[in-house]
């Protein structure tokens, strides 16, 4: 048997297909985990999607899983497959940061619910990923330790805040992560870097465990290679949490169930909604020409295209720089240097409070620093009703522009980022910049709508990825998935394979990538 | 709406009080012009919404969520103290915090 070319196809199989094998008995878990572990050691320190890697935690997991799989207890499909999970998400004995000093050396002595599930369903934690302070950025250049790379090319941001996951998934150092949309950081960081991630109806994933950054808007949610992975994936983390107060307290939809039925291609008597709102002025021409050819493909599987129109969601972005903010300052407060994190203490008899300003100034980034002063600013007397006061009245419009654009369509469909990966360095000092990237990711999550970004091919103009978003009413997440996964499988015949075979090897590859034909129209 | 939305270097320096953040000369010199676009671009949207327009403070409607009230298992003074940056005697150790102003 040749060892490298065994690991080489461990590490691209999906979450789906290594389940199988796990449940047929023909590799183990110890195998997989390990394959991904020796893939993080080539390659992560170019990609740098990993903040902590638990090699050993991660193993005796697995050889915990296989001794369940052996005697026919497995807990779960995905007992198992290992996962990777963002640091934003508190693990019993393994640090999380938030990609932030503040933070740093931190061991929770507790488990987000989330992560609880991970362990429950048997899935061995790899490690924790990279990402903006506090999830504040679409760069993941926030990160206190350093940006992560884009694997389709590594002088290029791998989205953000949750940059590392996604990176992470393109790399093929984890066949699934977890990830948190606050204002598109799953689904911004899926396109531009050719992945698949899904933000979940509002309270749909627990936040119970979840370093809050703007608790109203805050969703975790998978990120993956393929549609159906995320659907698993989502079965295993999501349903009600009495921890989380805003946890939705019925069952989930059968996503996995709409994953394979959209798979089979047929999306007669679904009404698509083109946004006309999200695409036209500011977005890159390659990244619509692959969004309306993904539009042709649903139509070509049968679905029916309306165009909607969603006037205020011209004002999301606005809106959400000021509830955001305004929420992040609030809940930013308990770092205050007194019961866990960095405490920084000035010469003299300092007070608690000059040990606070100190370490809050030594702690925090400069993107962190911006949004809690602009959110206290935001909550002043004297501006909250002009400021505040009037996002919240906005966020109403946008609510309701989306119930009204669901009586003509059952998913509304967008590119998802208006442009591909830009260069590192780029936008990092030019914040309004930095937010354009997630004009069309927002509105979702200030109405709290589900929604799924799924690749849509490579722009013309770069040969890098782009997305497409695909939304639908909340608590419906399951038209996202047989949505996303119908177009999946129409563009994985157009291509002849996953867009992900189209990257450039990564250094330290052992294997050659399949050669594939990758077709001539585009 | 305010007339002018900006930030000037001495209400960022304030702000930044509000906010517990020492910022050094060069970081308000940084940080005001930037924070005074940001604002700029998001005070569009303060005459939008009319007066009747009810605030959404929540992406989906809740009601109170209640539990009952049993004794479930929590963190022990030992765990909750690890990640004190000083601790004593079981408890959290602070700095003074008698002397300041208010």
């Amino acid at each position: 048997m040749n060892a490298p070319q065994v690991v080489s196809d461990l590490i691209r199989r999906t979450a789906a297909e290594l389940a199988d094998a796990l449940a047929a008995g023909e590799t183990t878990s110890v195998e997989v985990t390990q394959a991904h572990l020796d893939r993080i050691a080539a390659v992560d320190g170019d990609v740098h999607a990993f903040l902590v890697v638990d090699a050993e935690g991660a193993l005796s997991q697995a050889a915990a899983a296989d001794a369940r799989r052996a005697t026919g207890q497995a807990q779960s499909p995905l007992d198992g497959v290992p996962i990777a999970v963002k640091d934003v998400m508190a693990t019993k004995g393994l640090p999380t940061t938030c990609g932030s000093r503040i933070l740093e050396g931190w061991v929770p002595p507790y488990d987000a619910t989330v992560v609880a599930r991970l362990r429950a369903a048997g899935l061995p934690i790899l490690g924790k990923t990279n990402m903006d302070e506090f999830a504040m950025g679409s760069s993941t250049e926030h990160s206190a330790y350093g940006p992560t790379r884009n694997p389709w090319d590594l002088s290029r941001i791998p989205g953000g805040s949750g940059g590392g996951s996604a990176a992470a998934l393109a790399a093929y150092e984890a066949p699934l992560a977890i990830g948190t949309d606050t204002g598109g950081s799953i689904r911004q960081p899926g396109a531009v870097t050719g992945t698949v991630g899904v933000k979940p109806t509002y309270g749909g994933v627990s936040r119970y465990g979840l370093v809050s950054l703007a608790n109203s808007l805050d969703q975790a949610g998978p990120v993956t290679r393929t549609v159906l992975d995320a659907a698993l994936l989502h079965t295993v983390i999501g349903g009600h949490d009495p921890k989380d107060s805003t946890s939705i307290d019925a069952p989930l939809p059968d996503l996995v169930g709409a994953a394979r039925r959209g798979a089979e291609g047929d999306l007669s008597g679904v009404r698509v909604g083109v946004v006309k709102e999200l695409g036209g002025e500011g977005y890159q021409d390659g990244v619509l020409t692959r969004f309306q050819e993904s539009v042709d493909l649903m139509v070509a599987a049968g679905a029916e295209v309306v165009e909607v129109s969603c006037p205020n969601f011209v004002h999301a972005l606005a809106t959400y720089y000021l509830i955001l903010p305004a929420e992040a300052s609030s809940n930013l407060a308990r770092f205050d240097a007194m019961r866990y994190g960095l405490r920084v203490t000035p010469d003299g008899d300092p007070s608690a409070e000059d040990v606070m300003r100190a370490t809050r100034e030594a702690g925090f980034g400069d993107e962190v620093k911006r949004r809690i002063i602009l959110g206290t600013y935001a909550l002043s007397s004297g501006y909250y009703d002009a400021y505040y006061g009037q996002a919240q009245k906005v966020r109403t419009l946008i609510t309701r522009d989306f119930e009204q654009a669901f009586q003509h369509a059952d998913v509304l469909v967008s590119p998802t980022a208006p442009t591909t990966a830009f260069k590192l360095g780029e936008k990092v000092d030019d914040p309004l910049a930095m937010y354009l990237n997630d004009l069309a990711t927002i509105p979702a999550n200030l109405s709290g709508v589900p929604g799924i970004s799924v690749p849509s091919g490579l722009a013309d103009e770069d040969g890098l990825p782009a997305g497409v978003q695909i939304l639908a009413p909340a608590t419906a997440d399951d038209r996202v998935y047989r949505v996303g996964a119908a177009l999946e499988a129409a563009l994985l015949q157009k291509w002849g394979g996953p867009l992900l075979d189209q990257a450039r090897p990564l250094v330290g590859e052992v294997a050659q990538r399949p050669s594939r034909d990758q077709g001539a129209s585009s | 709406m305010p007339e002018t939305p900006s930030i000037s270097r001495e209400e960022l320096a304030h702000l930044a009080t509000l906010a517990r953040i020492d910022l050094s000369d060069a970081e308000l010199d940084h940080l005001a012009p930037q924070l005074s676009v940001i604002l700029e671009s998001v005070a569009s949207i303060s005459d939008v919404a009319d007066d009747d327009i009810p605030p959404t403070s929540h992406a989906l409607p809740l009601t109170n969520v209640f539990r009952a009230d049993v004794v479930v298992p929590g963190l022990t003074a030992e765990e909750a103290l690890s990640g004190a940056p000083e601790q004593e005697g079981q408890r959290f150790k602070v700095p003074r915090i008698l002397g300041d102003e208010q």
